[in-house]
């Protein structure tokens, strides 16, 4: 087996725990060396991990489990992850990299592609191999998703930054349990984490759910906000925003959702109060499902909407809480 | 004397972007040119960064085609000191990796620095990855996704980067370059002024030649990546809208949701 089939995931660890995003690669990766014969190797750096969770990564498909664990990996610091990660890259030769498109992979990929002159496609939604060639087909959104591009890299590494959500993750694969150590390279860096600021407050995990329950103008008021945070909390969803309602200073940015906020691609996406304009529709129209409620029956979130519902918020989603009770 | 250099794109509005409803492809006749939206922040605070320490010169550079002048000059209306193009057929077709060595090489040309900004992403790209390629190429550290900034002088910074579970405060010694968030300013509009210096601003045109790139690091040959197809998806359509806000109709919606295993 050549290398040049060796897919290498770029693991991440929320804290010691492996972030979901790593598991779906994981499966997504084990897809794709069915139609390459190639094997999944993954990587997962961090501090203190949870070894425990390397059993999932066997069953979601994983062949080889690196881990790569020192206290200078607690915090993303951009310059030992990086010195680390191209370490290991080089030792392990894959073909293809492929790493969450999360804060961290986007952060970090950038930077690897250059060094290792890889062609690196960002944010991709579908990936495939290519028949004849065995090149990795990777899929992605662009221009708000109005157009979808397909992209290749023929000559060189391979690598991807991958949506999270996307890719199911499989339980059902049962792996030789191959996991081994990667010594930590140590040197100075002029990036210095002081904190890492993880409250409930700040927790907006757009990205990574499955779920969004977003407020607009119609809410009228940031007290009002309570009725989206409260059919949230009952659906286990994230809360976002359109940028009306940040501009107001009703929520804080990291939960507007559209073009100069998070694109977000949930399978639930539901729109209270927001009229839908353009640069709101391209940061959620790639969710499963929409629903929306809105005063205005001209509203254009109902032109994207699957479930539209013309009346007042107000007396809708409480009683839809009440409902899921 | 310090400097600020900020790298901008511009990008097709997409907020103005429509799809032929026939043969469902992008209709780009027509369709005005803006600065990338992020970028508008990048070039905001590069003037902060002027306002703040005085004695210092700041650039906007953008590599595209010879209208891309536009952009430059709107950004020189707000306040910026200089504009550069990076313009040349030899240009054409890069992707990231090519484009942020371009990019690197003239600021290389430019001369010293003291912090690089560019906005998180662009609009019509979507990819964030230009601007991190840059420091790399320039061997500096990037810090993305900056939402605010605590300390900022010549040679230190503290600053916050946003992450979808909190955000980090970090401290960087030496240059660097940033992506930055909305959050962190509110754009200036230009001034009577600004108008005025962005007519008679003169903007140097920079090619291959004049940034002496290796050729086989830029345009269509120098680039890792191909483009191998390029489709819209089949639009989404509104489903069913129905009016009320009593009992009955909340139902409905319940209703939709556990058909579809929602929730």
């Amino acid at each position: 087996m050549s290398t040049k089939n060796k897919i290498l995931i770029i693991g991440e660890c929320r804290e010691s725990s492996i972030h979901h995003v790593t598991f779906e690669l994981v499966s997504e990766g084990a897809e794709l060396s069915k139609k390459n014969n190639g094997e999944v190797v993954v990587l997962v750096p961090g501090y203190k991990i949870d070894t425990a969770q390397t059993e999932g990564l066997f069953k979601a498909g994983a062949d080889k489990v690196i881990l790569l664990d020192h206290e200078k990996l607690q915090q993303l610091n951009d310059v030992h992850y990086l010195r680390n990660i191209a370490a290991v890259i080089n030792e392990e030769e894959p073909g293809i990299v492929l790493a969450g498109a999360t804060p961290q992979g986007r952060s970090l990929m950038p930077k690897l592609a250059i060094t290792m002159k890889a062609g690196l496609t960002a944010d991709c939604t579908e990936l495939d191999i290519e028949e004849g060639t065995g090149l990795l087909l990777q899929t992605r959104p662009a221009f708000g998703g109005n157009l979808m591009a397909t992209i290749k890299t023929p000559k060189h590494l391979q690598m991807s930054t991958v949506r999270p959500k996307v890719f199911k993750v499989e339980t059902g694969y049962s792996k030789e349990k191959n996991i081994t150590k990667f010594t930590y390279i140590d040197g100075d860096s002029p990036l210095k984490i002081i904190e890492a600021v993880r409250s409930i407050e700040e927790m907006v995990n757009l990205a990574d759910s499955d779920i969004i329950v977003s407020g607009g103008r119609g809410l009228g008021d940031k007290a009002n906000f309570k009725v989206v945070f409260d059919l949230a909390a009952k659906l286990n969803a994230a809360v976002g925003a359109s940028r009306a309602a940040v501009d107001a200073g009703w929520i804080s940015y990291a939960h507007q959702v559209g073009q100069t906020g998070t694109t977000v691609m949930p399978k639930l996406y539901i729109a209270l109060g927001i009229s839908g304009a353009i640069q709101h529709q391209v940061g959620m129209k790639s969710a499963d499902y929409i629903i929306a409620v809105n005063k205005d029956s001209n509203a254009p979130i109902f032109n994207v909407a699957d479930y539209g519902i013309v009346g007042d918020l107000f007396e809708i989603a409480p009683k839809l809480t009440e409902l899921l009770g | 004397m310090k400097r600020v250099v900020v790298f901008i794109k511009q990008v097709p509005d997409t907020a103005e972007l429509k799809i032929d409803p026939v043969t469902n492809t992008m209709i780009r006749e027509g369709v005005p040119s803006i600065i990338n939206p992020f970028d508008m922040y990048a070039i905001e605070e590069a003037l902060k960064i002027k306002d703040k320490w005085g004695d210092t010169e700041t650039v906007v550079m953008t590599m595209g085609p010879p209208q891309a002048d536009a952009a430059l000059r709107e950004a020189i209306s707000m306040g910026i000191d200089k504009g550069i193009l990076l313009s040349d057929k030899k240009f054409a077709a890069s992707d990231t990796w090519a484009t942020s060595y371009i990019l690197s090489k003239a600021v290389e040309k430019l001369g010293d620095f003291d912090v690089l900004i560019a906005g998180k992403q662009a609009t019509d790209g979507d990819t964030a990855q230009v601007g991190p390629g840059v420091a790399t190429w320039l061997k500096i550290p990037s810090v993305t996704y900056v939402r605010k900034i605590d300390e900022l002088e010549p040679g230190h910074a503290k600053v916050e980067r946003m992450r979808s579970e909190g955000f980090d405060i970090i401290e960087v010694k030496g240059k660097f370059l940033m992506t930055v968030l909305k959050e962190l300013n509110e754009p200036r509009i230009p001034s009577f002024r600004g108008k005025m210096a962005a007519k008679k601003a003169e903007i140097p045109v920079w090619g291959a030649d004049d940034l002496n790139t290796d050729e086989a690091n830029i345009g269509f040959t120098g680039s890792p990546t191909r483009v191998v197809k390029a489709f819209t998806p089949p639009p989404k359509k509104g489903g069913i809208k129905v009016e009320g806000d009593d009992l009955e109709t909340v139902k409905g919606v319940f209703k939709f949701i556990k058909e579809n295993h929602l929730a």
